[in-house]
This record gives C-alpha cells, sequence and structure tokens, in this order.
C-alpha cells in the first residue's frame, strides 16, 4: 500500500515525484511506457517561457511567472543542461507590431522582469541572423532552454533515489475506490493500492480521470512537427525566436537547443489521439517555410531529423490542477500545455498543496538529497580532467558514439542509474549516443550488446522502445 | 606530448594503404589510429567478393582485400593503436586521440586524414510517417547480418539503388528474407553495373526507377512503408502511392565524407565533394595535412582508395622531408556535363597528374577535354560514363608546362 500513486511519469509526474520525495510518504509512479518522458515531455519546444503570454489572473500566469526560478533552480540541482539564452517575439509588418506592446503590458502586469521592446535593427544587432523584414520585438531577457526529457529523466531518477518507487509497463486499465483505498489494476492484470492517486497522465489525462469515476473535461491532442537541424547550424541564432499569431496559426518558432542543434517547429493540427506521432509532408513544409520567414538563412539540407509531439490541451485554454468534486483523495493534474514545462515545478508544489488540503500528511525527511549525482560531468570536462578520470575509469576512454562523442562509461552509467535505461532510445536520451548525424547508424549494434550484456536479455529482445519494437529477429540460419 | 613523423588517423584501407606507401618511401617513424578492435574499416563487413580486380587481378573478399594490407602494416615497423578514437586535428598538426588508456596528444610532422564517410540517414531525407524499429542504414544491417549474425528482418524494402543497397538486397535474401522491392527515386542507379545483374535480376527482386519511400508505417516495429513514383521534379505523384508490407526498411542512400575533424581544424571543404580541397599529393590546404580514400571522395571501388591513399602517403613523407608548396599553384574546374574534377589544385608539374571526376547524369559515348584556355592537355573517350562510376584521365607533365590559367575538364557527347 503506497501513500501517494502517480499516473505517468512525464515532466510533471517526474517534478510531483520528486517534490513528494521530501517528505516521508511512500510514493509509486506508474508508466505505460518501457521508459518515463514518453509523451510530451519528450517531444517539445523544450522552451522556458518568460510568463508575458498567459491571460493575467490566470492559473497559467501565476504558476508561470513563479514557475522560471523554480525551473532554473530544480535544473541546477539536477545537472539538467539548461540556458538562459531570451527569447523575442517578432512581428513582421506595422499590422503586427500593436501586439508586441500588448504582449509588453501584459507580461508587466504579470511581473515579469526584463522585458523589453526592441526596433527591428536593435533586435538584428543582437541577432544578426533574424529577418530583414522584423520591424519590432518584443525581447525576453528572463526566458530560456532546458532539454525536456533529460529534465524528467533527472527528476524521476533524483525522486528514486529518495526513495520513490517506478512501475513501467504498468498500463493504467481500471481505478477503484474502495474503504478510502484505490485500487489501480494494470492492462496486464497487476495491481497496487494507494491512499491518493494524482492523474499527471498528459494526453491521457482525460480517461484516466473517468477510469477513477470523475469525467468533466475532454483532451483535445493536438500534434505539433518539429525538424531538428545538425549541430553546424546550431549557431545560426542565439535567442529562441517567436513569431506574431496571424490567420495560419501561432507561428513556429526557431530556437538554438541546450545540445547545440537548431530546432524548428512546430504546427498545431488537432488529431484524434495523443498516440498520434506521425510527421507529414505538408507539416515539415509548413514548419520550413514559415521558420524561413524569422531567419532566411536556415540551410535545410542541415537537417538530422523531424518528430512529432503532442500537447494534451483541453477547451478553454487553462490548466486542469484541482482535487476532484465527486472522488475524495483523487487529484488531477491535466490539459498541462504550454508553458507546462516551464511551470513543471511550481506545479508539483500547487498539487503538494492540493493533496495537503486533501488531508495528506507531509513530514520532512531528515536525509532528503535534492541534487542529482552530474551525468553530463564527463562530456564537460577538459582534456587533462579527462585523461585523469580515465585513468580511473577506463570505460570512458572507449567512445561508442563518434558523431556525438559518447563513451562507453557514460552509457554503462545510464543503464545503471535511476531510471535505469532499458532500450535503445532510452540510452539515446539520456547519453545522446544515435542522437547526432548518423543517428545510430555506426554505435546502434553496439549498444543494443551493452544493453544485452547489462541486463542479462538477449539481444533479440533488446527493442528500441518497448513493447514490440525489436532492433534484431533472431540468429541468421534459424 | 609525443611526437611522430607521420600520424594516419583511421585504419581502413585508406589509412592502411598510405601508411604503408609512406614508410616504404623511407619514413620509419609511421603511427594508425582507429577507432575499432581491428584494422580493415568497413571492408570487415563486406564479405561479398569483388574487392582487388583492378589492385590484385583477382576477386578478393573485403576481409581478404583488408589482410593483404593488414599483413604489409604488421611485418613493418608501423605503429597501430586499436579502439583509439582522435577528438581533434589542430592546424599545427597536434592530434588529440583517446583510448581506454587516457588521453594522447601527438605532435606529428604529417597527418594524414584518412576516417572514410557515413551513410545518410532517414533524418536526412525526411521521410514522414512514424518512427518504428526496423528502419536501418544499408551498412548498419550490414555490420548486423554479417560480423554480428544477427537476422535483420524477414520482409524487406530497399530505398536507394546505391551498392551497399544492392549488395545487402542480396545478403538479405540468402539469409532468407523476401526482398520486396528496391526503390531509387532517380530515373537511373547509382550502384555498379555488375552489381544490379548479380544482386537484383539473378534474385528476382524489381528494381523501381523514379521511385521513392513517401510514408512509413507501424507503431513498434515497422509494418510497412508506402512508395509512389516521382516527377522529374522529383516530387511524388499521388495517383501512384501504393503500400507495400514489410518489417525492415533499408536505406541505401548516399554516402558522406566524415570529415568533422577536418572542419574543425579551419580545412577548406569542396561543397561537391564534401571532402577537403586537396593538391595532386592529397595535401589539403593546410600545409602537412593530407586526406585520402572515402573521407576525401566517395569511391566505388577500394582499389582506387588504395591508389589514392598511397598518393598521399607519399605525399606526407615529402612534406616530411621538407619539400613545400610551390607558389605557382593551378587551378581545376569541372566543365560541361562534369560535376568534379579532384585534385582540385595543382602544386607539381614535374609528374604526370591523374584527375579523377564524376559526370552529372548518364551518357552514352563521350569525349573528355581537358583544357587550360585554348590549348588542350588531354582528351579521352569513353563507350558510356554514369554518375555511379568514377572517371581517370591523366595529364602528361610535358603537357603541364608553361601553364599558368585554370584547367577545365569538360565532356560532349558523341
Amino acid at each position: 500500500m503506497y501513500d501517494v500513486l502517480i499516473v505517468g511519469a512525464g515532466v510533471i509526474g517526474g517534478t510531483l515525484a520528486r517534490e513528494l520525495s521530501k517528505y516521508q510518504l511512500s510514493v509509486c509512479v506508474l508508466e505505460k511506457e518501457n521508459d518515463v518522458a514518453m509523451g510530451a515531455s519528450r517531444a517539445n519546444s523544450g522552451i522556458v517561457h518568460g510568463g508575458y503570454d498567459p491571460v493575467p489572473g490566470t492559473l497559467k500566469a501565476q504558476l508561470n511567472s513563479a514557475g522560471v526560478e523554480l525551473l532554473f533552480e530544480a535544473a541546477k540541482d539536477l545537472h539538467v543542461p539548461c540556458k538562459r539564452n531570451g527569447s523575442m517575439v517578432c512581428a513582421f509588418s506595422a499590422e503586427e507590431e500593436p501586439l508586441i506592446q500588448e504582449l509588453y503590458d501584459q507580461g508587466q502586469e504579470n511581473n515579469i522582469p526584463g522585458l523589453k521592446v526592441l526596433s527591428g535593427d536593435e533586435a538584428r544587432a543582437i541577432e544578426p541572423n533574424l529577418s530583414a523584414a522584423v520591424t519590432k520585438v518584443l525581447h525576453v531577457t528572463n526566458a530560456g532552454i532546458i532539454c525536456p526529457y533529460d529534465l524528467t529523466i533527472a527528476a524521476i531518477g533524483n525522486a528514486m533515489d529518495n526513495g520513490v518507487s517506478l512501475r513501467r509497463n504498468f498500463r493504467v486499465a481500471s481505478i477503484c475506490r474502495e474503504d478510502g483505498v484505490f485500487t489501480v489494476t494494470s492492462a496486464a492484470g497487476e495491481q497496487l493500492q494507494g491512499k491518493y492517486l494524482v492523474n499527471c497522465a498528459g494526453g491521457y489525462s482525460d480517461a484516466v480521470a473517468r477510469m477513477a469515476g470523475d469525467d468533466f473535461f475532454t483532451i483535445i491532442p493536438r500534434a505539433g512537427e518539429y525538424m531538428l537541424l545538425d549541430k553546424a547550424e546550431g549557431g545560426r541564432v542565439s535567442h529562441t525566436l517567436f513569431q506574431c499569431p496571424t490567420v495560419e496559426g501561432k507561428g513556429i518558432l526557431v530556437s538554438p537547443t541546450v545540445d547545440g542543434n537548431l530546432l524548428v517547429g512546430p504546427t498545431a493540427q488537432v488529431v484524434e489521439t495523443p498516440v498520434s506521432k506521425d510527421t507529414t509532408p505538408e507539416g515539415l513544409g509548413i514548419v520550413e517555410r514559415l521558420a524561413a520567414k524569422s531567419v532566411p538563412s536556415v540551410n535545410f539540407r542541415q537537417v538530422i531529423t523531424s518528430f512529432t509531439g503532442v500537447r494534451a490541451s483541453t477547451k478553454g485554454g487553462e490548466f486542469i490542477l484541482k482535487a476532484s468534486d465527486t472522488v475524495p483523495g483523487l487529484v488531477h493534474a491535466g490539459a498541462i500545455d504550454s508553458p507546462g514545462l516551464t511551470c513543471c515545478v511550481s506545479i508539483a508544489k500547487y498539487l503538494v498543496n492540493i493533496l495537503q488540503e486533501q488531508g495528506l500528511a507531509l513530514t520532512e525527511k531528515e536525509n532528503w538529497n535534492g541534487k542529482r549525482k552530474n551525468f553530463h560531468a564527463f562530456r564537460e570536462m577538459d582534456d587533462e580532467q579527462k585523461n585523469a578520470y580515465i585513468q580511473e575509469h577506463p570505460e570512458f576512454g572507449k567512445i561508442v558514439c563518434r558523431c556525438e562523442t559518447v563513451t562507453e562509461g557514460e552509457i554503462l552509467d545510464a543503464i545503471r542509474s535511476n531510471p535505469a535505461a532499458t532500450d535503445i532510445d532510452g540510452v539515446k536520451r539520456r547519453t545522446r549516443s544515435g542522437m547526432g548525424r548518423c543517428q545510430g547508424g555506426f554505435c546502434g549494434p553496439y549498444v543494443m550488446e551493452l544493453i544485452s550484456k547489462e541486463l542479462g536479455i538477449a539481444t533479440e529482445d533488446v527493442t528500441k522502445f518497448g513493447g514490440n519494437s525489436r532492433m534484431v529477429m533472431g540468429r541468421i540460419g534459424e | 606530448m609525443i611526437s611522430h613523423d607521420i600520424v594516419v588517423v583511421g585504419g581502413g584501407p585508406a589509412g592502411m594503404a598510405a601508411a604503408i606507401a609512406a614508410y616504404d618511401a623511407g619514413c620509419q617513424d609511421v603511427v594508425i589510429l582507429d577507432r575499432e578492435p581491428h584494422l580493415g574499416g568497413i571492408l570487415m563487413q563486406c564479405i561479398h567478393n569483388g574487392f582487388g580486380l583492378h589492385k590484385f587481378g583477382k576477386e578478393l573478399t573485403g576481409p581478404e582485400y583488408a589482410a593483404i594490407y593488414e599483413e604489409k602494416v604488421r611485418s613493418r615497423n608501423i605503429t597501430v593503436f586499436p579502439e583509439t578514437m582522435v577528438t581533434s586535428v589542430s592546424p599545427d598538426r597536434v592530434v588529440t586521440a583517446q583510448n581506454r588508456q587516457g588521453i594522447m596528444k601527438i605532435q606529428a610532422k604529417a597527418v594524414i586524414l584518412a576516417m572514410g564517410c557515413r551513410e545518410r540517414s532517414r533524418g536526412a531525407l525526411n521521410i514522414c510517417g512514424s518512427r518504428p524499429a526496423g528502419v536501418y542504414s544499408a551498412g548498419t544491417a550490414q555490420k548486423l547480418v554479417n560480423c554480428m549474425g544477427y537476422q535483420v528482418g524477414k520482409r524487406v524494402v530497399i530505398l536507394g539503388s546505391g551498392d551497399i543497397g544492392l549488395i545487402m538486397a542480396r545478403r538479405m535474401s540468402f539469409e532468407g528474407a523476401k526482398v520486396e522491392a528496391v526503390c531509387e527515386v532517380m530515373p537511373y542507379s547509382g550502384g555498379l553495373t555488375r552489381n544490379i545483374v548479380q544482386c537484383l535480376e539473378d534474385f528476382g527482386i524489381p528494381l523501381y526507377l523514379s521511385t521513392t519511400v513517401v510514408q512509413i508505417h507501424g507503431k513498434e516495429r515497422l509494418e510497412g512503408v508506402t512508395i509512389a513514383q516521382v516527377d522529374a521534379r522529383r516530387q511524388p505523384i499521388e495517383e501512384t502511392k501504393r503500400y507495400i508490407p514489410c518489417d525492415t526498411l533499408l536505406l541505401s542512400v548516399g554516402l558522406i565524407p566524415e570529415n568533422e575533424l577536418t572542419r574543425a581544424a579551419g580545412i577548406p571543404i569542396d561543397p561537391i565533394t564534401n571532402g577537403a580541397i586537396v593538391d595532386e599529393c592529397c595535401q589539403t590546404e593546410i600545409p602537412g595535412i593530407f586526406a585520402c580514400g572515402n573521407v576525401l571522395q566517395v569511391h566505388d571501388l577500394v582499389d582506387y582508395v588504395s591508389d589514392e591513399a598511397e598518393r598521399a602517403g607519399l605525399g606526407a613523407v615529402k612534406y616530411v622531408n621538407g619539400l613545400n608548396k610551390s607558389e605557382n599553384t593551378l587551378q581545376t574546374k569541372p566543365g560541361n556535363g562534369v560535376r568534379y574534377v579532384l585534385p582540385q589544385t595543382i602544386n607539381s608539374t614535374e609528374e604526370d597528374v591523374s584527375l579523377f571526376l564524376r559526370v552529372t547524369q548518364p551518357f552514352g559515348k563521350v569525349k573528355f577535354t581537358v583544357s587550360a584556355g585554348d590549348t588542350v592537355l588531354a582528351v579521352a573517350k569513353k563507350l558510356k560514363a554514369a554518375p555511379g562510376e568514377m572517371e581517370k584521365i591523366t595529364v602528361k607533365a610535358a603537357a603541364l608546362q608553361n601553364i599558368t590559367g585554370p584547367i577545365t575538364v569538360s565532356l560532349e557527347e558523341l
């Protein structure tokens, strides 16, 4: 019997687990996939939004303005790559210019520090590749970029280091509450029990709410297509560049990533289910055309991969963060779309307050450690430090992924540490092995054998991302 | 910091041939750094035959071809560092490398870059659809099957009719897989004619020209692909779309020289070859740094890689012995029907110079003319020419004397 069950190991479930791990509680995170951060937390823009955008007075505005600094602080403790690179909202014509002032005023009302309105030329002085067509810019100096899946992995890893449990491949099929206890049954028939249940199920948060007997909102999944470009294009811009919304949509962003690539996207397409992850020629065409509007010099021959993320939106556009009106002990974190990533820590703290209001007793642990080992320490070392480290740890001398210079030591760390990588994509998200320009062509087979050896499973059972996503089909000659 | 006369980056066919040539030309202090545990590079997974016809007059497998060179390396006093990855080369020839013993820095008198190439990936093509397991580059599948002994898939579609794709169509068939189709977006194959005959026609595998994969289907493992014919602008034609069920898609859609070290060293790159700009000794624009093999230009035959690497090895020895570049460098340029010419510069006119080039599209009978202004330096005729087969034209040293302007290679169809 757990004190708290969290459904969904995304960035919200993960940061909530970490917040709850501060207290003397037994907590278990249930995840339907083979790894954490497999939904919206895996594929999004990775932006720390300044907070000028939410309508003043809304929960989104409140949590965004509180969330920015909380997020940067958590990222520091968890050694998650992030950068306060600042963002720019660009107007391309006289008709669009009033919106810049509106967003500025809204930002002032939301108490967002460091907002500036710049002319096109002033903006180009600090962002030289910005289009000559840009006439006015809102410069958001407190905004930044962060790696969203790294944050999720680190938050859950740190929560696990502090005693939280994680159950993967646990697809919630039914939830019932009797005598003050939730019994959650998986599709495979396994059962877990808890006194409180927090629904952090992202695109499926409406379905999980209904399973628990609370039917009051519907997720309208919106797919966004992105293209990721080689590091050769990573220096094209230093700020995250947004466009003023037009009749065509909210615009396409052009942004550096914390790893030094260039990210362009997303489109916004309402889709039938949150699993729809296909990229389309139409979508990628829009991304290319509109990204070139902000930065005409982007070289699209340097695209190394494209992907689709699905936002868990709902009508009205507000986060759903509340205790159930009908089921005691049930708390919802639903419809967490943008700026959900920016707000994740403030959301987690908000949820802890709700749980406390619902009667959850919070007694702080004496030995809680909110700092996580720096899993990127090796790649941040200079040659001399690396040399000394390799003397003690020879496995860090063997480079497995040549494009991203990832060593065997880093991959073994990813497989051996909380939350352990158990598939190829899991290793990729934790170490960047296979994320470079050859997309795992060279290192994939080697990583497959490392996973097989470390986990003691047959190579044929090593998957790309769980389920039946097997890499090979057996031995030749069989 | 340790120092060596010549440091060779990469122990594949290019690196080995360069090291051997340098050693035999009198440089006794040659070091090879290679990231794999064994010498031979990509040859070690090419277990089919067809290597060495030009160089040795017989058909060898990849590992057999590599073994000849490895034996030559071992029988000379050439130092090999296996499982050692070079992480940087500086313009003043300091090579930094990493292995299980640590990080070493070597001051070299000359550096020979021989890192080979990599395959273009799905992402570079931007094929739409889902992202399941079962989509591999042909070379990765080749390694899984030939070196590691795994069955990659049972029902296969191959996109791209480059040589690796063709070879893998046959290899997968040998292992009991059904190869449903080889699709090629261009109206002609980029592979060698002999491979189309021996790997596809002999196995009854259809080759669909002007056809590409437009969508990938499947949630976990690949379930199928949609293919479509393309128009003259290489855009898919809607009415020709059809679905082929398969569990594996192999991509053989081009090779890219692995020039990250080269670029980081500040060495100028030719945008067409994607390799360094070099002179006739394979010397890059940074003196003392040479490049050869597939890192310089993607070759069709390993025999020509070995030849090129030998020139680089000899060039490096000359450099170590103090022979510097002359001031009077001649430029070469592609003319009509020619995509690129290598070397891009000619530094010494004391010896005959071989020019290597590829044509822009398939031609019938052609005449190549090498000229400088109105002066014709060399002429060569061919019964046919195709982008998939590299051409070589030798210009006599005598013809190069007193030439100052750029040298152009062009072709006319006969």
